[in-house]
């Protein structure tokens, strides 16, 4: 087969931290190729670099044997390199038939040819199968499956001759899903090059040709898919098997290459061993972990369900460090959201302590009750970019601490903040200083310092260390070593496992709104928890694809 | 205070004051009698209304709001007090209040329909601009109501300091409004909610009563805006006030508070009522027709802010 793609080499750095380092792939005309990783592995930057929306820092790049090094998604698109995005970019008021063909409308003059559109609307939508989907209506009246097929069928009406899809059945029913890979068959069989990513390894045992693997930003290997078992993809993809161990295994195993390999020897690195996973494991796992009773515990959540979390149960002890881990897209930071009321759950109660169960409604009422809540996205919710250091530190507690018939006690509230910029060693000219000006890890110090201020009894952490510098990093850990051994009940929401795996007393894997298995400290690896989050995906889409096909 | 700490705030304002003395000392040499006591004080005299109005944009605005009801919210507080004086005799002491808790409740109605339903203020407080307007109309009959000497006193010049006390009041309410915003927990609410309303949310802070009052706040000082109008004009005008709520954002905004919100000064937007006035005044003194003031006073909203957003970007570069 003709070499379709060629890069090599590719490296890109944000500031000096380096996300993809030293990686290499190839892609055939008439090849899927599956792209593996676990949560920032280099995948979804890899795929930004060939789809031109951001400039590698280093490395080439050939498309059909000529150089390619897209400055913009435009020029990409005109070398022939389609993306089907993981999120929906349709525009909703206009027509199914206006958002197909958004970029080349047929018209004269600036008058769009209605008939002609549609015509050819419908010539794009029935290739692919759509023939139900009338090209006149809204795109926004549509379910959301099938705006992400119409979202496919712009993409591949486009003659793309590279086709990059993430995570494109995220939001597919069984069956759209069976005639997205029919469609995709066939696009294969014209020649069009493709590199797929998916969470859903089952998936890609199904459609894909090759797999390579990254991880931490760095190539692993690069194999025939019908040589790796589903499990073997996990063990590459957490650093638990070489390729060389993979490989040996296979070689060993030839004729049944899809059975899970439990007690294979590992080489490298010694690992727990790999708990039973019974077939109900998914619910048995939470019931038992509900009825198991401590004094000591700090927090207690019992059965939350909004949206997609269902019936979510899991209890803290003071002094301890709860971890969640899963996929993105899992239900995290949702569940954390609900737990202290930012949105508001449908069902389910928290008790913080020896207060009473209840459903936080608003913030206010969790704070009050002895939570505190540290947002993953500190610009967006969780800092007053614009104003100093002092007014960001007291604002939850000012009315509490900081003031006396609702005028502030402005020496307190300098006192204070002082001492919470020494203690945490945030680094600012002053505490008039704007929060704005501030490196990332100094403005998380003081969104931190924000909710110890306030105090509370319980600290939820959203991505604590996202996009923060070694030292800050190190800082924030000790703080919530500090906070447990007062007493605090700490959850901890990371994509980096390995932070959870270093900071944690126990990890819980949420797999799509479920909390499907909770490990302890002592009794966990890398390679298990990957491999129950796959496992419980796999299951879930699999009940759901039977339930949707009744 | 520290004397450090004064200095620093004269030189918050002295941008403002430095435009208003150069407007000031232009008019002076350019006409025979306009820097006389007696000019200054007819425009101190004049503008007690738009102070009070101005007052409350302010808080409006900075937290993230608009309010373009207060034309129409002044203009059914005069005719409140017209009705209940003329008509129903009551004295000015009784109508006052009365007037203000109208206003007030409109400027409460403004906020918690805004904030409630999630409704852009500016399209609520639009659609009170007409209501209130009507009723007004509705009212009197629309006829302008003659009230007469009772209601003078307000606006009429103390003959030892030659202020009215409607222009002291207005003062007062300047003062009142610049420690609001920056010694208590509401004014902090205030300008952390116009910068990020989320945040303040997700730090345990409710918003929506905070956004109500300060609405409720406009409201009230409109209240008193119809008093000091009532008192000039010694009558109720149902078409009083005709598009103040543009003067009144004009001035803050020539103060340096930011639409978007988060930012801003009672103090600032007090300074931005006096450049329009005496660059009102001062046209006239010279003896510019009407349609040129309009372009000048335009101009001066413009170059105002483009100053700001040049002061905004450097500042942020340091």
């Amino acid at each position: 087969m003709a070499e379709l793609l060629r890069a090599s080499g590719m490296t890109k750095r944000y500031g000096n931290v380096t996300v993809l380092r030293d990686v290499s792939m190839e892609v055939d005309s008439g090849e899927i190729h599956a792209l593996l990783g676990a949560n920032g592995a280099g995948k979804s930057t890899l795929c930004k670099i060939i789809s031109g929306l951001t400039p590698a820092s280093g490395g080439t790049m050939t498309l059909q044997g000529q150089d390619f090094s897209p400055s913009s998604k435009h020029e990409a698109e005109s070398r022939g390199v389609q993306v089907i995005p993981q999120e929906l970019n349709l525009i909703p008021t206009l027509s199914v038939a206006e958002n197909l063909l958004l970029t080349r409308l047929p018209s004269t003059a600036g008058v769009i040819h209605h008939r002609q559109l549609h015509n050819r609307a419908r010539v794009a939508l029935d290739r692919f199968g759509l023939t139900e989907v009338p090209s006149d209506v809204p795109v926004g009246s549509l379910g959301v499956g099938r705006q992400q097929m119409v979202e496919i069928a712009a993409a591949l009406d486009r003659d793309a001759t590279l086709l990059l899809l993430d995570e494109p059945t995220a939001a597919l029913s069984g069956s759209e899903t069976r005639r997205l890979f029919e469609s995709l068959d066939r696009l294969r069989n014209r020649g069009v090059g493709m590199i797929y990513i998916s969470h859903r390894l089952e998936e890609i045992k199904q459609i894909a040709d090759r797999v390579t693997v990254l991880r931490d930003g760095r190539y692993v290997c690069t194999s025939p898919v019908s040589a790796l078992s589903v499990d073997a993809m996990v063990d590459l993809m957490s650093g638990a098997a070489t390729v060389v161990d993979v490989q040996k295994n296979m070689s060993r195993t030839e004729t049944e290459v899809d059975r899970p390999t439990t007690d294979r020897p590992k080489a490298d690195r010694p690992k727990a061993d790999r708990p039973e996973r019974p077939r109900d494991d998914l619910d048995a796992s939470a019931d038992a972990f509900a009825s198991q009773v401590s004094d000591g515990d700090v927090l207690t959540v019992q059965g939350i369900r909004r949206g997609m979390l269902r019936d979510i149960s899991f209890r803290v002890r003071a002094g301890e460090r709860f971890g969640i881990t899963g996929l993105v897209g899992s239900g995290r930071t949702e569940l954390l959201r609900a737990i202290f009321g930012a949105d508001v759950a449908d069902d389910g109660t928290v008790a913080v302590g020896q207060r009473e169960p209840r459903r936080f409604t608003h913030p206010a009422e969790a704070s009050a009750g002895g939570l505190a809540m540290v947002t993953e996205d500190r610009k967006q919710n969780g800092l007053l970019l614009q104003q100093s250091v002092r007014c960001n530190t007291t604002l939850g507690a000012l009315r509490s601490r900081f003031s006396r018939w609702g005028l502030i006690r402005g020496a307190s509230e300098v006192q204070q903040t002082e001492a919470m910029c020494a203690a945490m060693d945030t680094r600012c000219a002053g505490i008039e200083q704007s929060v704005g000006t501030l490196s990332g890890g100094n403005q998380q110090k003081v969104v931190i310092a924000k909710w110890l201020t306030s105090g509370a009894d319980v600290f939820l952490f959203d991505e604590p260390t996202r996009g923060i510098d070694v030292s800050a990093r190190r800082m924030i850990y000790r703080l919530i070593a500090k906070l447990a051994s007062d007493g605090k009940g700490i959850v901890i929401v990371s994509s980096d496992l390995e932070e959870l795996l270093e900071n944690c007393d126990r990890i819980a894997v949420m797999a799509a709104g479920r909390m499907v298995k909770t490990f302890d400290r002592g009794a966990w690896s890398e390679d298990a928890i990957l491999q129950a989050s796959f496992d419980a995906l796999d299951k879930i889409d699999g009940a759901q694809r039977e339930t949707a096909l009744k | 205070m520290t004397r450090r700490k004064i200095f620093q705030s004269v030189l918050q304002y002295a941008g403002l004051i430095g435009v208003l003395a150069f407007l000031v000392l232009t008019f002076s040499l350019s006409t025979e009698n306009f820097f006389q006591t007696q000019t200054l004080v007819t425009i101190a005299n004049s503008n007690p209304d738009l102070i009070f109005i101005s007052v409350g944009m302010t808080l409006v605005l900075i937290v993230g709001g608009i309010d373009l009801s207060v034309g129409s919210l002044l203009a059914l507080g005069s005719a409140v007090i017209g009705v209940l004086m003329v008509r129903h005799q009551w004295p000015v002491y009784a109508a006052v209040p009365v007037c203000c808790l109208v206003t007030a409740a409109c400027g409460l109605l403004n906020g918690f329909l805004s904030v409630w339903f999630a409704i852009p203020s500016f399209i609520v407080t639009l659609g009170m601009l007409e209501m209130a307007r009507g009723a007004t109309k509705v009212v009197t009959d629309s006829q302008t109501m003659y009230i007469g000497s009772r209601v003078e006193g307000f606006g009429e010049p103390i003959s030892v300091v030659s202020l009215s006390p409607a222009f002291l009041v207005a003062l007062g309410v300047v003062i009142l409004g610049q420690f609001l915003l920056t010694q208590t927990v509401f004014g902090r609410y205030c300008v952390a909610i116009g910068t990020n309303r989320e945040a303040v949310r997700m730090s345990g802070i409710r918003t929506k009563p905070v956004i109500i009052t300060a609405f409720a706040i406009s409201g009230f000082l409109c209240g008193l805006a119809s008093l000091s109008q009532t008192s000039r004009l010694s009558s109720a005008d149902p078409n009083a006030a005709i598009g103040l709520e543009l003067s009144a954002i004009a001035a803050c905004v020539i103060g340096g508070t930011s639409l978007m919100g988060g930012r801003g000064s009672v103090v600032a937007s007090f300074f931005g009522v006096l450049i329009i006035a005496v660059l009102q005044s001062g046209l006239a003194q010279l003896g510019v027709e009407d349609a040129i003031k309009q372009i000048v006073t335009g101009g001066v909203i413009i170059l105002a802010v483009l100053f700001d957003a040049v002061r905004q970007k450097f500042g942020k570069v340091n």
